[in-house]
């Protein structure tokens, strides 16, 4: 059963238009949407998460249309580039965040968090200021905001763009056990094959606001004669010789 | 030491120097003219100095309140949202800063003596009125105790009107208000927008994400905007002598210690002026208090 599908989707930004998109995504697939900089890969996450208004086209999620949805209705969870974690607030307060904003007490959304913060093993870090973490950290506890309401679809932009390989190793091995662990529609931004390979075996690439084309990543290295995507991948295909 | 760093160094160290010496030029001048603590106390203890230290922080706290009110929705729109026009806005906020003071005095006048104006006034008026007969009832309950006596007799000889304390606020936001539209601008253009689409996406609404993530960000630079704000209100002159006048029921710190220097008595406006001197000493410190996440660096 799909759990997103985009419908021709157009959006504007400025000058710059994300065309003519159309994406389906199974449940509990994890998809990753790759794309040089400057593609409008954010863009489409922002519209998905209702951040900024479509101009044509329509998001469903299952068999509910959320196109004009507000973005708390939507039941996304997103991390942002640089995770977004708000730098005034303490590990647990973040975490809590969506739940004390719900009206729920602090024990109530202690209680929500605490599946996330176990498999992320985080306890140790809920007293502390988020300005001290190290990226990895920042992560981890950025997921685990992002999930603490058991939303029906996850958001990753470039979430691990600013750590160290280690941590990076570590981030994506965790983000696959999230996903398999939470069920959970994943979609996961990033610029390397490598990363993409570590996560997913199913991509999009995006270049120049379209949404070229979309498949297992090991189909598309082999069988793709788009320029944009040969370069990123960074295959010889059929379409490269 | 490096040439730069010599020349930027005795800079710093003669713009201090000028400073600290005008400071110390007004205790010198009292010292010269045997203006002891006994002085001292009998100026400021005098009726018509307690009088308009009391209309001073009396008007400039209310007008710190408008201030604020203004600023805040004026920086956020300014720093958040693009629209035709938003340069000319963004430069039409600063001409209070650079109108001469005494042009603001001149407007309001000018408004207020135009036939809309008049109507303005007499509706502004009749409230005021009403508000001053309300909080005298309420007030002379209190008539028995120290503290209730001290207000009455402050409320008693207060105007509140036009030509009154409303007008004393209108001058001192006039002037000031500026000031802090542009430090909250500048704090909530530090404040990422990627934090209020986060909160966005995890339940709140566009005023919610507002109130819980990026008031509280901006909240240093606002405060220190607004303290700025105040410290410039509270010596506002200019203004006040084109439109309230000098009048015993709208004396307020500077008319004060101008009305000292009309009639010859240079050490009484002196000890206003060192009163002045410390309000504003002890804002500015609080600025760079607030300014650096409340914490001396």
């Amino acid at each position: 059963m799909s759990r997103l599908k985009i419908t021709d989707l157009h959006l504007t930004a400025g000058k710059f238009k994300v065309k003519d998109v159309n994406l389906d995504i199974d449940d509990h697939q994890y998809f990753v949407l790759m794309g040089p900089t400057g593609s409008g890969k954010s863009l489409l996450l922002k519209a998905i998460c209702g951040l900024m208004p479509v101009e044509a086209g329509s998001i469903h999620m299952r068999d509910r249309e959320i196109t004009k949805l507000e973005p708390k209705d939507r039941e996304i969870g997103y991390v942002p580039q640089n995770s977004g974690l708000f730098p005034h607030l303490s590990v647990l307060d973040n975490i809590t965040f969506s739940a004390i904003v719900a009206g729920e007490s602090h024990e109530d959304a202690l209680k929500d968090s605490k599946n996330a913060i176990a498999k992320l093993e985080i306890a140790h870090l809920l007293g502390r200021s988020v300005v001290n973490l190290s990226g990895g950290e920042t992560q981890k506890v950025a997921l685990a905001r992002a999930l603490a309401r058991n939303p029906q679809l996850l958001i990753l932009d470039e979430p691990v763009s600013a750590v160290d390989e280690p941590t990076r190793k570590e981030i994506c091995a965790v983000l696959s056990d999230i996903q398999t662990e939470f069920k959970i529609t994943t979609i996961h931004v990033c610029h390397s094959r490598e990363e993409a390979r570590s996560v997913s075996d199913t991509i999009g690439v995006m270049a120049k606001g379209e949404l070229l084309e979309t498949g297992l990543i090991d189909e598309l290295e082999k069988e793709s004669k788009h320029p944009e995507i040969i370069r990123l991948l960074g295959t010889t295909t059929k379409g490269a010789q | 030491m490096s040439k730069l760093k010599n020349y930027t160094m005795s800079s710093l160290a003669l713009f201090i120097g000028m400073i600290v010496l005008l400071i110390a030029a007004d205790v010198l001048y009292m010292i010269s003219w045997d203006v002891g603590p006994k002085e001292i106390f009998e100026i400021l203890s005098s009726k018509e100095v307690i009088s308009a230290f009391h209309l001073s922080i009396f008007t400039s706290l209310i007008t710190l309140v408008l201030i604020l009110l203004t600023a805040i929705p004026v920086g956020y729109a300014l720093s958040r949202y693009k629209f035709k026009g938003h340069s000319f806005v963004n430069t039409f906020v600063d001409v209070p800063i650079v109108l001469p003071p005494i042009v603001l005095g001149l407007s309001l006048l000018a408004f207020f003596g135009t036939p809309f104006g008049g109507v303005v006034k007499e509706i502004i008026n009749k409230f005021c009125d009403g508000l001053h007969v309300t909080i005298m009832s309420v007030l002379n309950l209190t008539k028995g105790t120290s503290i209730g006596g001290h207000f009455v007799w402050f409320w008693s000889g207060i105007d509140l009107g036009v030509d009154g304390a409303f007008g004393i606020i209108m001058c001192q936001y006039l002037v000031s208000v500026s000031y802090c539209i542009r430090s909250a601008k500048s704090a909530f253009e530090q404040v990422p927008r990627n934090y209020e689409d986060v909160a966005l996406t995890l339940g709140c609404s566009e005023g919610m994400a507002f109130k819980k993530v990026t008031l509280p960000l901006a909240k240093n630079g606002i405060i220190a905007g607004g303290i700025m704000a105040w410290a410039r209100a509270i010596g506002v002159f200019g203004p006040l002598m084109v439109f309230v006048g000098t009048g015993r029921s709208v004396q307020v710190m500077p008319t004060h210690m101008w009305l000292h220097l009309n009639i010859g008595n240079v050490e009484a406006a002196l000890v206003v002026s060192m009163v002045t001197m410390l309000i504003a000493g002890m804002a500015i410190t609080f600025v760079h208090w607030f300014a650096h996440g409340r914490h001396w660096q």
